[in-house]
């Protein structure tokens, strides 16, 4: 299954901001959560997930610190901030409102979606 | 990993760090990103060349990878020459901006010359119209390059004739004051007339207008310098013609300067443009050297003021210096930040910033108080009315950026600032228009 492109993008921020609350990581770290999450299903450009990273970091969602791969290479490693978990929050009630809606006209998930 | 492998991988970073988007430090963070992904396609069996084949098709064409950065870094895409050889490359810009440059010249000349060649007398409408006969010949250079939409460029016609036949009509009194207010404030006016023209009337995005803010400072440091070369050609010039033709050297310099300075206006605004990446950035350099000395020049006044207090010997001519300085602490900080390299904190001067900022707010409440304390004793001139009204306004921006400043300290975004400053342009704008068409009829055109 293909999805959506745009979906895609609508689903970035909230997708790495809650891989980061799982922990610190890094560019490919988070790429390889994201493809076990999804069962390869999201097709994702792998690099264009550092533009991202960086427009968060920009808006101060994650904090970044420089460290070390264990082969001694210069890596990366993005941690959510306190602004980044309520926008997290925030993301999380918007995605909840959505599937929540097309769930009751889809009779798929209404009971579910109620109780969340 | 093949020496083979190595080669390829240099070559790609070659060619991700051509567009100047992604700098030294993204392309690490891509590259280790490529090195991991191609160590486990290896491991799961697969050659080194195939393993980084598919490794960089993962990432992304190199193209669509740094456009993609290009969005998120705009202030990058500054520094790249690129923007005349993009595809919808304006029109052979050299031949447009001699063009521009020339008109600038012939129009002032004329402008001086129906003037009267020795009016230079405070009372001249000349004096006061000068900046109405270059920069809107700047914001149409920048019209036609950017190939702004004909609506548009009709708007920004009309405000300028507006102004024009605004200033024009006034019926000044002789040397008024509110006259030499207006040559100041029309310039301003104009100036962010070419700002609409500069960023292709695209007014509401911040990135826009802080290229604006940039361009301002690049600007003023290129007609710096040609102002200093056309000064020693000058020089030279008269040094030796005098011998030969002694009455008539004075004469031709006194017409070829004018003229000259005004096409230096729209030959600088065409050097920033074309040469971005030779002077690459260098207001923010001298602010890096010139904000600690401000900071430590503005912490001793600070002090000193509030020690000794102030007299009551306190008249407009300071009140005008503390605008200049605090027009010069809000430049500090702007052209600062604008080429702050927001991947690394650079805590330090964000610290000194903030005791420049900090002290030139402290410093210019004493003075305000006083000032307003003095208006109290002699009611409102029109002088006193633009020195203070700038006075306010620089004074709720330096402020607020003390305290946006102080935030990002303590570990919050920085670009706030920049937002805070971009956004305070309009008010700036809103300030110099009221001075140029409300404060004279206000004032009866004293």
């Amino acid at each position: 299954m293909n999805i959506d492109k745009d979906l895609v993008a609508a689903m970035a921020t909230p997708l790495v901001l809650a891989i980061l609350l799982e922990g610190k990581s890094y560019g490919y770290a988070i790429l390889k959560r994201v493809r076990e999450l999804s069962d390869g299903e999201l097709e994702w450009t792998d690099g264009m997930l550092y533009p991202l990273l960086h427009r968060l970091d920009r808006l101060g969602y994650v904090s970044t610190e420089w460290g070390a791969s264990p082969e001694g290479r210069r890596r990366k490693y993005y941690e959510i901030t306190n602004a980044g978990r309520a926008q997290l929050a925030e993301q999380r009630r918007q995605w909840d409102t959505a599937t929540r809606t097309l769930g009751g006209l889809w009779g798929l998930t209404a009971q579910a979606g109620a109780g969340a | 990993m093949s020496t083979d492998n190595e080669t390829q991988i240099a070559q790609w970073r070659t060619a991700v760090l051509r567009g100047r988007t992604v700098d030294a430090a993204d392309a690490d963070e891509l590259e280790s990103h490529l090195r991991e992904q191609i160590a486990e396609l290896e491991a799961s069996g697969l050659a080194a060349d195939e393993a980084f084949l598919i490794a960089v098709k993962r990432l992304g064409q190199v193209d669509a990878l740094t456009a993609e950065f290009a969005r998120e870094h705009s202030d990058r895409l500054w520094k790249q020459l690129a923007l005349t050889s993009a595809p919808d490359a304006p029109r052979s810009p050299f031949l447009v901006m001699l063009g521009f440059a020339a008109l600038a010249a012939v129009l002032f000349g004329v402008a001086r010359w129906a003037a009267g060649l020795d009016d230079y007398t405070d009372g001249s409408w000349f004096f006061r119209d000068a900046s109405l006969f270059v920069l809107p010949v700047l914001a149409a250079y920048f019209a036609v390059v950017r190939r702004m939409p004909m609506a548009r460029a009709l708007a920004l016609l009309a405000v300028v004739v507006v102004l024009a036949v605004a200033v024009t009509l006034f019926p000044f009194e002789s040397t008024p004051a509110t006259g030499a207010i207006v040559a100041i404030h029309l310039p301003v006016v104009l100036w962010f007339v070419v700002g609409v023209a500069y960023v292709g009337g695209e007014v509401r995005a911040s990135g826009r207008r802080m290229d604006f803010v940039r361009f301002t400072g690049e600007w003023a440091i290129y007609y710096a310098l040609i102002a200093l070369g056309g000064g020693v050609l000058m020089g030279l010039t008269s040094l030796i013609l005098t011998p030969i033709a002694p009455d008539a050297v004075g004469d031709v310099i006194l017409w070829i300067v004018p003229s000259g300075a005004a096409a230096a206006v729209v030959v600088a605004a065409w050097l920033v443009e074309a040469k971005k990446s030779i002077i690459e950035n260098l207001a923010p350099v001298l602010t890096v050297i010139f904000t600690p000395l401000f900071a430590v020049m503005l912490l001793v006044s600070a002090v000193a003021y509030t020690v000794a207090g102030i007299g009551r010997e306190f008249d407009r001519d300071l009140l005008t210096g503390f605008d200049v300085l605090l027009l010069v602490v809000v430049g500090l900080v702007v052209y600062g930040i604008s080429a702050r390299d927001s991947a690394r904190a650079v805590r330090l001067m964000d610290a000194l910033r903030l005791v420049a900022v900090v002290a030139a707010v402290l410093l210019d409440l004493l003075v305000l108080v006083s000032m307003l304390a003095r208006v109290g004793e002699y009611g409102f001139t029109p002088n006193r009315v633009a020195a203070l009204g700038l006075n306010i306004l620089l004074l709720v921006n330096l402020a607020v950026t003390a305290w946006l400043i102080g935030r990002a300290l303590a570990g919050r975004p920085a670009s706030r600032v920049e937002r805070w400053q971009t956004e305070y342009l309009p008010v700036l704008a809103g300030w110099a228009l009221l001075m140029v068409v409300a404060l004279p009829p206000l004032f009866a055109f004293q």
